[in-house]
């Protein structure tokens, strides 16, 4: 027998989770095909009405907004999986076992990256396909993929704790539903600059619009900004956000696993 | 040898409720000992405890040698727990499940795997190894979450009613398999609200209600306590009772047939657990 070390524990769990997948892969597809579906009927549908602040093409416009967009209603994935298994008694199990506490929150942060960093493959190969294009270098297209990771690992920790914090049914479809007015109030769809000046100022300030907003530049696609913050310093709120969410719901999730041993 | 558990004057409150009001309990090794008290009474909370995965708020708890709160990791490496509804995956197979468990023990791939195909080979899991938990059936799920306890071949096995839920079959089928556990030289913890498993099974039974110890003893003991033997006679044909007993009294003409039957634990509880004893006891 050996000592695990917490990252080959965190390895373990996470195994697991793509073990789920593999075996039921409908959840993480339907994921796809529904943004997917999103992007076609903001594009054609709703796209042909919207005229951005600043001019440009609006599939070019909505294409990094999606990603962004997909990367936030992750958060219903993690915490889904999180109140499934500490429902189920399997937490329950893993705290029995003489492994680190961590491992069980890493192991899934693994896994869910992984899985989001397939979806934005596929969805950014099925944008290309509908015409996006992208006018950025290697390196700037690269930077656009670490910053919506970095959403992702933001709202993953979201997820942990809301997860481990509520643990009923009802509680999820609550996010579920929530995570629309709280997606669209922002700059993914629609620019805030469109919008009466108060509800613009309240898209500025969701951490999504910076994402979007500064994939929007990394991929050289139109912004729909013409001037404010979010228009100057873009990549710096998108870095800074998900930095103050990290650092807001990783000790609320530590403290949330503690609680179930009270 | 230490005792596998050692729990002294355990306390624990949940906001307003008072789920453990100073419980002792002493496990001896290679025993099965029954956790026996009614809904409520403590027993899931004393369990958990006892498996580090609540904390208690005073008193001391020792598994295996280790206090719970100041070493819980050494704690997890020596026991299994087999909680109330099976915690196994369901989406994965059986197979995958235990080594899963296994690798998270600490065994290496190969190891695990092995030690996998042995618990489902032992515990008739052989031909469902490979099909998703969630096709088994009640019996077999918790067969497989009894195997996952067992994995490292712990020095104490905590069962959380362990058959709550089960069919007559099912059932049957997890006594036997704790009988097998015992003789690999497992010591068991058991909780349990049905009075036959815990006659059946266990060495030493502790009865608790409102969360301390109400009566501790062998089922013979606990149930000899409850107002001696009773004998009851049967009598050849035409005899009338009186001069028989009067008979009997003079050790004259001997009766038929005599046999010594004893209250059942279905009695022991329910006098035990009754509302006035609770109180007579406080």
């Amino acid at each position: 027998m050996n000592v695990l070390t917490p990252a080959r524990e965190s390895w373990l769990m996470a195994e697991r989770d793509l073990r789920h997948w593999r075996r039921e892969p409908w959840t993480p597809i339907f994921g796809i095909l529904f943004s997917i579906m999103l992007v076609l009927v903001f594009g054609y549908l709703f796209g042909g009405a919207v005229a951005l602040p600043g001019g440009g093409d609006y599939l070019a416009y909505l294409l990094p907004g999606m990603l962004a967009l997909s990367m936030m209603f992750g958060v219903e994935s993690t915490m889904s999986a999180m109140a499934t298994d500490s429902r189920k008694g399997i937490t329950d199990r893993f705290r029995s076992l003489p492994i680190t506490g961590v491992a069980v929150p890493l192991g899934r942060v693994g896994a869910d990256l992984l899985n989001s960093s397939l979806q934005l493959a596929v969805l950014m190969a099925g944008g290309l396909l509908v015409g996006w294009s992208v006018d950025g270098d290697v390196g700037d297209v690269a930077l656009a993929v670490v910053v919506l990771l970095w959403l992702r690992l933001a709202v993953l920790w979201v997820g942990v704790f809301l997860g481990l914090t509520f643990r009923a049914e009802g509680a999820l479809m609550a996010v579920q539903v929530l995570v629309w007015p709280v997606g669209f109030l922002s700059g993914v769809i629609v620019p805030p600059e469109t919008m009466p000046a108060w509800l613009g100022a309240v898209a500025d300030l969701n951490p999504v619009s910076a994402t979007a907003a500064a994939c929007r530049e990394l991929f050289g696609n139109p912004t729909g900004l013409t001037d404010g913050l979010l228009a100057d310093h873009a990549l710096a709120l998108a870095l800074a956000w998900p930095a103050v969410l990290i650092a807001v719901f990783v000790p609320l999730s530590v403290r949330a696993y503690r609680r179930l041993g009270e | 040898m230490t005792a596998p558990l050692l729990a002294q004057a355990v306390h624990k409150r949940f906001g307003g409720t008072t789920a453990l009001d100073g419980l002792d309990l002493r496990v001896e090794a290679g025993h099965v000992h029954a956790l026996l008290g009614p809904n409520g009474a403590g027993k899931t909370t004393a369990v958990r405890i006892f498996a580090t995965l609540t904390r208690l708020d005073e008193g001391e708890v020792h598994v295996a040698g280790f206090d719970v709160r100041r070493r819980p990791r050494d704690v997890r490496r020596a026991i299994g727990l087999v909680g109330q509804s099976p915690a196994v995956d369901e989406v994965l197979h059986g197979q995958e499940n235990l080594e899963l468990f296994g690798r998270l023990l600490g065994l290496h791939r190969p190891a695990a795997r092995a030690r996998a195909e042995e618990l489902l080979e032992r515990f008739g899991l052989t031909d469902a190894a490979r099909r998703p938990v969630a096709t088994y059936s009640g019996g077999m799920r918790r067969r497989l979450d009894i195997a996952a306890g067992l994995l490292l071949r712990p020095t104490l096995l905590f069962l959380d009613e362990p058959t709550t839920g089960l069919d007559p079959r099912g059932r049957a089928d997890v006594w036997a398999m704790l009988r097998d556990v015992v003789a690999a030289g497992t010591t068991v913890l058991l909780t349990t609200q049905y009075l036959d498993e815990a006659d059946r099974l266990a060495d030493q039974v502790t009865v608790i209600g409102a969360g301390r110890v109400i009566a501790q003893g062998s089922p013979a003991e606990l149930k000899s306590r409850l107002g001696g033997d009773r004998v009851s006679l049967s009598l050849p044909q035409g005899a009338s009772a009186e001069p028989a007993v009067a008979a009997l009294v003079a050790a004259g003409l001997g009766p038929v047939e005599v046999t010594v039957t004893q209250p059942s634990l279905d009695d022991v509880f329910l006098h035990l657990t009754d509302p006035a004893t609770l109180e007579g006891a406080a």
